[in-house]
């Protein structure tokens, strides 16, 4: 975090730094609303759009946050951010906020809100935690597109709603596979992006964090 | 700075302050989209009626289509006359049931749709004229798998036909109990009978495995048995003497719910006569 540029700020969280991948962090509403890519991509930029403006606005305030009160403050920001997006969704996505129902009021506790604010925003312009705020949004809405993708195409054989693979309900031939429509195919999706991720940049993988100390006689295993 | 931004004055004024910006920045949201939001909802439930009663083709105007064909009347359900006491347009049986004066208590044995407590009056929506309709829609709900199912059911105008059957509101197993709003099986409905031939109040139609035989029988969804049994039962319960069964029964028998007072409330009574 010591030279900040603006590129960097962007782009890195998108692979190099992603949120969910590298971090860990959001997992659990990755779970819950990637059933449907068009699901996915209103999440995605609810959370873009909370990120970002949580951001945005603790950097501007940061300070004057004393320090004793500063999660609760983050948190009243994000969290009035969250029911305005909730509320806006209600009034012009009337169709999807029923489907997003009550993921969009947890992006409240998603950890990357949180996190950006509370170890980007708290010491950065405001100008920077902003495209930070962006960035972060965008690599998990990468995520969640990707594992949307999947998930929407092998467990309802369509993409964005529109049929690629005829399923056997409606006459066609693709058996559809049940378990992708299920919150575990999702750890399994990313799991696999993991994988991959850190296949392709080998510097993401972490150092074990203690060497296992080998069996020296055969009765040590029983 | 830090030491000045930890005083307790400064701690209380950015409380406050932070307080105060993000209450009106919310309500002013809250309110300024209320509008919307209800028009959305009324919208929704619209289209879902219209939708049940096979009227519905995608970029309609619902509002028209709905002013047009659809006059909405609450029912008393005891008696299953017709009422003038609620407005139809502002009458909410959710909020009805909670209330002592205008809802009751179900018995344990009685209570087979899960609701607990239920309304004495609802609202149903008749297609095409008021006094002789094409078609009746009933709002139903109960408890499926994972919660509470609301839906509507479009019986036609003899008060035993099904002619569709839809859910608004589940949370259902998606690709298992969620397909209870999928055409290929809602189409299935067309054409059932809910009532048999011996003209009591208590509906025969059920969800079967492996095949329906009857009139009175529609395929379970495959993999979904408790999805399944709970819409046989909500069925069941909302077709009985404890829900529409007195309403629909002046149809089967032809007393028109709107002459209340001449007639005979007991629908035994009108069968043997």
């Amino acid at each position: 975090m010591a030279d900040v540029n603006a590129k960097s700020v962007l782009t890195a969280p998108i692979f190099k730094n992603n949120p969910i991948a590298l971090q860990i962090l959001g997992i659990c509403s990755a779970l819950a609303v990637t059933t449907s890519m068009s699901v996915s991509l209103v999440m995605a930029l609810a959370v873009i759009f909370v990120t970002a403006l949580s951001n945005l606005f603790v950097s501007l305030i940061r300070n004057h946050i004393p320090s004793s009160i500063r999660i609760i403050v983050q948190m009243t920001i994000i969290a009035s951010l969250v029911i305005v997006v909730d509320q806006i969704l209600k009034a012009y996505a009337y169709e999807m906020s029923k489907q997003l129902s009550v993921f969009v009021g947890l992006i409240i506790t998603n950890c990357i809100v949180m996190g950006r604010a509370e170890g980007f925003a708290m010491s950065n312009t405001p100008g920077m935690s902003f495209l930070d705020g962006i960035g972060n949004g965008l690599g998990y809405g990468f995520v969640l597109m990707v594992v949307g993708f999947f998930r929407e195409l092998l467990g309802a054989g369509s993409v964005f709603g529109f049929t690629v693979l005829p399923t056997v309900q409606d006459g066609g031939w693709y058996v559809t596979n049940g378990l992708l429509l299920l919150p575990p195919s999702a750890f399994f999706i990313i799991g696999l992006m993991i994988w991959v991720l850190r296949s392709l940049n080998p510097e993401q993988v972490e150092e074990n964090e203690f060497k296992m100390k080998e069996n020296t006689q055969p009765k040590e295993a029983v | 700075m830090a030491q000045g931004n930890n005083s307790i004055k400064k701690i209380l004024i950015v409380a406050f302050a932070l307080c105060i910006v993000c209450s009106v920045i919310v309500s002013t949201a809250a309110v300024a989209l209320r509008p919307l939001q209800q028009l959305n909802q009324e919208l929704d439930r619209k289209t879902n009626i219209l939708n049940v009663a096979k009227l519905y083709e995608p970029g309609m105007d619902v509002e028209e289509v709905f002013n047009e064909d659809i006059t909405a009347r609450v029912v008393n359900l005891e008696t299953g006359e017709y009422t003038d006491e609620f407005d139809p347009e502002t009458y909410n049986s959710f909020e009805a049931a909670r209330d002592p004066a205008s809802g009751r208590t179900l018995s344990g044995e009685k209570d087979i749709a899960g609701l607990s407590r239920v309304e004495k009056f609802a609202t149903v929506y008749l297609v095409g004229d008021a006094g002789d309709p094409d078609q009746i829609v009933l709002p139903i709900r109960g408890q499926g798998l994972w919660g509470l199912m609301r839906g509507f059911l479009s019986v036609e105008g003899d008060g035993n036909t099904i002619v569709s059957i839809t859910y608004y509101e589940h949370s259902e197993t998606p690709g298992l109990g969620a397909e209870v709003n999928n055409p290929r099986w809602q189409s299935q409905w067309k054409g059932k009978e809910i009532y048999d031939e011996e003209g009591d109040l208590s509906p025969e139609i059920h969800l079967t495995k492996g095949g329906a035989s009857s009139e009175h029988e529609v395929d379970a969804l495959s993999g979904a048995t408790l999805t399944s049994n709970g819409v046989t039962n909500m069925l069941q319960f909302w077709l009985s003497e404890e829900g529409f069964g007195a309403y629909l029964a002046r149809f089967r028998s032809g007393t028109d719910p709107e002459d209340a007072e001449d007639t005979d409330t007991n629908f035994d009574d009108v069968e043997g006569a």
